[in-house]
């Protein structure tokens, strides 16, 4: 297949048609509106549907009703729009429905900025909704990873039964990249038998659900609900790795932040700086093994982050004490430059290479 | 022996949790038998609420959704685009549709979605035991309102099928009661129309029930119902405020 130039958030668009995405409910918002606009001139030719609802509200609760009615779903949105969508998605994680939720993060808190952020990791790795609940949560660099990630991120969705969040920020958003769309036909998903379609008089009714009122029946579900999020851990964790094993420092950084991470380490490489790199990929579930391969004489872990420090909660938790760890973040939409990075690597080592 | 009542095959066989003299238990009978005999309960696809009719996905014999508070007719909404050949509903109370998901409501009916609402109205947030609705009457107590209802510091109840009635996209507004059998008869002949809209693919219906809440309204079920009568209607007039044709 040939490749196409295409922006961030169209891309997401096609990527969600690949993957046989026919329904999209979104509401306005910078930096994100390439996505609805893209959807509504598209899913139409394709026989889809595409709503633009009230609010983000409204959305995801329409998500709530495509997805428990058996359809492949996205919404997308970007954080303070994905922060009301916050109910909805605690309500589709407890019914256990498929979706896609994408999130092209911009400043905040409140209404912000509509610059480039990375401010919503809590948001998006915790469940940021009522209850004990996670989603899968994927963290793109490059056009080619967003394209990539949305239609696996159906898939997942579908296997697990779960919401799956594309992170992304208003850069990737934004940036035009080649990209090719690679979907695995066939692939074999488990049969949606739980959806409602009517009973045509020959089962029982499907319920949609996510209410318990007997403690112990809620006990049950969440302790089930539990054992998929071990299983989304054992076998979901997605990194890169770069010279881990003999680096002096490792950086660690998600999503656009870490190309910026990428261009400080060859500066730093050029001047006989032994740096390495890790980029989780799925940020839940993360990949907290990777850091238990770092070159034991290392100096330390510097997480990079668009944000006062989010990521850097579960690098500790990953490194539990072995290596000192540091932090360099630029919030508000400021974007950290490879030479800010580069200085902070050099303040660490303190001139030792 | 001729059967000259039968329980319908719309309901399930799970003994409902509604207080003795409630009347979602009578409004529940009327939308299955609707759905029953328009032929419709095998490929329904229904919308319970948060409020005392939350467990209506246990009562209603088809496939259901539970939907967070005041959310049903987002919901409704997806379920509807997904599959445009089912019949779709939502129950909701007058918290559930007037208050919390009063955008929800108005934004269904303006898009015309071709679902319909059966719409609880009894005055009262009964679930979470008797605070103030928007639909609550002047003077009328409850929990969040003790002294009763005061118009300068809350306003005055709010008519949602006067209101939704001014949408295009609203094809089938009435309101009725449940009070009497006379009322009863009408109020599933109103049901019938509205589904009838649905399924004829004109639009976004909804029927307003005028409900009791006999348990925070403090008052023997049997009261219940001449204070509905005499309080209710006065206030919420019963009729029909719009149906197919009238839409310019
Ligand atoms: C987001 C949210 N807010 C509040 C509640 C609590 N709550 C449950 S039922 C209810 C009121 C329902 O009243 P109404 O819609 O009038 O239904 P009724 O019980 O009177 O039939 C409220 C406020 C909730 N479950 N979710
Ligand atoms: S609290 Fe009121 S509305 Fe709820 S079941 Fe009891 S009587 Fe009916
Ligand atoms: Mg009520």
């Amino acid at each position: 297949m040939t490749k196409v130039l295409m922006k961030g958030n169209e891309a997401v668009g096609a990527a969600a048609i690949a993957a046989g995405c026919r329904y999209f409910f979104g509401y306005p918002i910078t930096p994100q509106n390439e996505i609805p606009e893209y959807m509504s001139r598209e899913l139409g030719k394709v026989g889809g549907v595409f709503v633009q609802a009230e609010s983000e509200v409204a959305a995801i609760n329409m998500v709530y009703g495509a997805a428990g009615s058996g359809a492949r779903v996205m919404t997308s949105s970007s954080s303070p729009g994905i922060a009301l969508k916050q109910e909805g998605i605690s309500y589709i994680a407890g019914a256990e429905l498929p979706c896609v939720i994408v999130d092209m993060m911009r400043g905040g808190p409140g209404l912000g900025s509509i610059q480039p952020a990375q401010g919503d990791y809590f948001l998006a790795t915790r469940g940021g909704g009522n209850g004990d609940y996670r989603m899968i949560v994927l963290a793109p660099a490059d056009v080619q990873e967003l394209v990539d990630l949305v239609i696996e991120g159906f898939d997942l969705a579908d296997i697990y039964r779960t919401p799956v969040m594309i992170l992304g920020d208003g850069m990737i958003g934004q940036m035009m990249e080649p990209v090719e769309f690679k979907t695995e036909a066939n692939k074999e998903l488990p049969e949606k038998d739980w959806a409602t379609v009517g009973t045509g008089g020959k089962r029982k009714p499907n319920v949609i659900n996510s209410l318990y009122l007997q403690a112990e029946d809620l006990e049950n579900h969440n302790i089930k609900l539990q054992a998929k999020f071990a299983k989304i851990r054992e076998n979901e964790k997605r990194v890169e790795k770069y010279n881990i094993e003999n680096a002096d420092i490792v950086l660690t950084a998600y999503g656009t932040t870490s190309r910026i991470a990428k261009t400080a380490i060859s500066k730093l490489e050029k001047e006989g700086y032994k740096v390495g790199l890790i980029r989780p990929i799925s940020l839940y579930p993360f990949p907290n093994e990777a850091y238990e391969e770092i070159n034991e004489d290392a100096k330390g872990v510097l997480t990079i982050e668009m944000s006062s420090g989010q990521m850097i909660d579960d690098v500790r938790l990953s490194l539990n004490g072995k290596l000192p760890t540091y932090f360099y973040g630029r919030t508000g939409g400021m974007v950290p430059s490879p030479e800010e990075i580069v200085n902070k690597v050099k303040e660490i080592l303190g001139g030792d290479k | 022996m001729a059967i000259v009542f039968e329980k319908t095959k719309g309901l399930t066989d799970k003994p409902t949790h509604y207080c003795p003299g409630c009347t979602h238990g009578i409004i529940h009978r009327l939308v299955a038998e609707a759905m029953v005999e328009l032929g419709v309960l095998e490929n329904a696809i229904g919308v319970a609420p948060v409020g005392c009719s939350v467990l209506a996905y246990d009562y209603f014999n088809c496939d259901m959704h539970q939907a967070a508070h005041g959310r049903a007719p987002a919901v409704a909404t997806g379920i509807k685009r997904v599959h445009p050949n089912n019949f779709v509903f939502t129950y909701q109370g007058d918290g559930d549709l007037a208050s919390i998901g009063a955008a929800e409501i108005v934004h269904a009916a303006h898009r015309g979605e071709k679902f319909s609402t059966i719409f609880v109205n009894n005055a009262i947030y009964g679930m979470t035991g008797g605070q103030m609705a928007p639909t609550t009457l002047i003077g009328q107590k409850a929990t969040t309102a003790p002294y009763g209802r005061d118009e300068a510091t809350t306003g005055k109840p709010i008519r949602m099928s006067e209101l939704l009635a001014t949408i295009d996209g609203a094809v089938f507004v009435e309101r009725v009661a449940v009070n009497t059998p006379a009322n009863i008869r009408k109020a599933k002949k109103a049901i019938l129309e509205c589904f009838k809209v649905q399924l004829e693919g004109k639009g976004f219906g909804i029927v307003e029930v005028l409900s009791t809440c006999p348990t925070n309204w403090g008052i023997t079920p049997v009261e219940a119902m001449k204070w509905l009568e005499n309080n209710m209607i006065p206030y919420y007039p019963l009729g029909n405020f719009r149906k197919p044709g009238e839409v310019e």
